[in-house]
């Protein structure tokens, strides 16, 4: 089993550094050496490097991220922003959170760099509501880097300025979503909106805006010391680098762990999260968060985490978040706390996914509460089918997909609750909830 | 009375308002702010937030209504929000829902405790599943939590208690 050395980590070279989020001990890890480097780099130049790593959006959709850079109209006249996206908020993800907590100013110095790279003055990070803790994290983080000239105008004597906000969402999972994030920032309900114009060039305030997940700008200090080519020597050939991978579940080791692109699931859930807990046998693994379609335990053995293997098995890497799910848990359940959750943060904006969102959830919850009809399945897979490619933003395929990937490979388990009668709630919940107390 | 920020809110106001290039952006961190002061957003203090930002009132109870952490009514003094996506369930969620409800006797419907103190929901994934299950409560983050546990955390609180004997590094 080849695993990624401690000291060839990218993203958690230092994670365990006690104190790591003072400004003076990130420093002594080398921490903004790379802004220096930046600085004495022309943008251009940087863009290039960042597109020759291969680094593609850690956020889920995987765009290359030179070329999302690329993309913006420098001569345009208007002001252009760079926005960080940490409305981490997929279920079974919790990578960025790690960052914000425990590393800030490994993103601040992204930020600048990225910023630097794209001409922007002005900068915000858009955090979830619900971190609290990482925003006042980040917060402290900030006014360091501002005390000691990493922020502000002519950052360490150059011509490069940047002013850098924290603003706080409000619990809407629909703002991650770039063109949503955009709206709600402005001021406004998080409605996504149509594209093109893509946000590179008419986002924020109708100006040129470059939206990038906290772990992408993560990785940007990473890539100017060590170069694009060093980068893209991780990995596979079209999965380029690392990645954070977020293991939860059932297994005795939840947390997150970096990895090569390419590791096999098997290694992520067997030795870095110790395996199943209990001795548990393994059902069903959710590979990237709640949108993924599942995988089942033989796919799960053999699967590799990188953008082409895993398409192989119908799903995606998305953003990371890998619940492993025990045989003693109905999938009914899971499916039901999926559906339940895309219905919940719909944005109601267009027809296929506000009124599809709910129809799955009413008819996931039925199956799990053993009120399942023969038609129900049927009914799914139309109402998940109708709401595929027919709507603003991505939230809508987020709901279909999972549902269309639990009936296809699991048929059997869902077969059984629409032919009704033996609700599982009855059947299963005591050996889940006796496991559970056994455990406390 | 009139309806406005302490000079100390008020201060905090214009300060972020300066961060923004228009006062309309600020519109998120203001309601915060009026939720602070008044622990939760009632139309008046909506409309104050309208007239600061130079916004039409319909406007704001808009956005307000759009973004959960908005609470548009009392929650108590302790706001128990249970984690209930599939990992925080598949650790023991629904468990955690029925202590509240023999502890407290409320469900998650957001209804006050008998004695104004407390109020619960559901919510959606938090972001912490490898703490699961998770509770937040007011703004603070109760990771790994069991029944007995949880038990013990709310009686500390309807005690008069803090949160702080459960803080994260406490618990971790």
């Amino acid at each position: 089993m080849k695993l990624l050395a401690p000291e060839k980590r990218i993203l958690f070279r230092h994670i365990d550094t006690p104190n790591l989020t003072s400004i003076d001990v990130y420093e002594k890890t080398g921490g903004y050496q790379s802004l220096r480097k930046a600085l004495g780099m022309a943008p251009d130049a940087l863009i290039e490097e960042v597109k020759k790593s291969g680094l593609r959006g850690r956020g889920g959709a995987g765009f290359p991220t030179g070329m999302k850079w690329g993309f913006v109209p420098f001569q345009s006249g208007k002001p252009i922003y760079l926005l960080c996206n940490a409305d981490e908020s997929e279920p079974g993800c919790f990578k960025d959170r790690v960052i914000l907590e425990k590393n800030p100013h490994q993103l601040i110095e992204g930020i600048i760099i990225a910023a630097h790279a794209v001409r922007s003055r002005k900068s915000y990070i858009y955090i979830r509501g619900e971190y609290a803790f990482a925003a006042r994290v980040l917060e402290k983080a900030i006014a360091e880097a501002v005390t000691r000239g990493y922020l502000g105008r002519k950052i360490l004597g150059s011509e490069h300025s940047l002013e850098l906000v924290i603003h706080r969402g409000a619990g809407a999972y629909i703002c991650g979503e770039e063109t949503g994030l955009i709206s709600s920032l402005e001021g406004k309900k998080g409605y996504p909106k149509l594209k093109p114009p893509f946000p590179a060039v008419s986002g924020f305030l109708n100006c040129p805006t470059v939206v990038n997940n906290v772990e992408t700008l993560a990785n940007i200090p990473w890539i100017v010391a060590n170069g694009g080519a060093a980068y893209a020597g991780y990995g596979t050939e079209k999965s380029r680098g690392t990645r954070l991978f977020c293991v939860s579940g059932w297994v005795k080791r939840p947390g997150t762990y970096e990895e090569e692109m390419g590791v096999p699931l098997k290694t992520l859930i067997d030795h870095y999260a110790g395996g199943m807990r209990d001795g548990a046998r393994l059902k069903a693994v959710i590979p990237g968060g709640s949108s993924t379609p599942p995988l089942t335990a033989d796919e799960a053995d053999r699967v590799l985490m990188d953008y082409d293997d895993i398409a192989r098995y119908g799903t995606f890497l998305g953003a990371g978040g890998i619940i492993v799910i025990p045989d003693h848990f109905p999938l009914g359940k899971i499916l039901e706390r999926i559906t339940e959750f895309y219905w919940d943060e719909s944005c109601g904006q267009c027809t296929p996914c506000r009124e599809g969102t709910g129809w799955l959830f009413k008819i996931a919850r039925a199956l799990e509460h053993g009120q399942g009809k023969a038609r129900d399945l049927g009914d799914l897979t139309r109402t998940a089918r109708t709401m595929m490619g027919s709507t603003i933003c991505a939230l809508s395929d987020a709901a279909a997909m999972p549902v269309l990937g639990f009936l296809q490979k699991f048929p059997e388990d869902f077969e059984r609750l629409a032919n009704g009668a033996e609700g599982r709630h009855q059947r299963d919940r005591p050996t889940h909830l006796a496991r559970m107390e056994s455990d406390a | 009375m009139k309806v406005e920020f302490s000079p100390e809110r008020r201060a905090r106001f214009d300060a972020l308002v300066a961060k923004y290039e228009r006062k309309q952006s600020a519109l998120l961190p203001t309601l915060y702010l009026a939720q602070e002061q008044w622990g939760y957003l009632t139309p008046e203090a909506m409309d104050y937030v309208g007239e600061l930002l130079e916004i039409p009132p319909a406007h704001v109870y808009d956005a307000a209504s759009f973004y959960l952490l908005f609470r548009k009514k009392d929650m108590g003094q302790w706001f128990l929000q249970v984690c209930n996506n599939v990992t925080c369930t598949m650790l023991g969620s629904e468990a955690l829902l029925a202590v509240i409800q023999e502890e407290l006797g409320i469900g998650n419907d957001g209804s006050l405790s008998a004695d104004g103190k407390f109020s619960c929901i559901a919510v959606q994934c938090l972001g912490s599943c490898d703490t699961a299950p998770v509770v937040q409560v007011n703004e603070e983050y109760v990771e790994k939590l069991t029944p007995d546990r949880l038990r013990a955390l709310v009686r500390r609180l309807r005690e008069g208690g803090t949160l702080d004997a459960f803080s994260r590094e406490a618990d971790l």
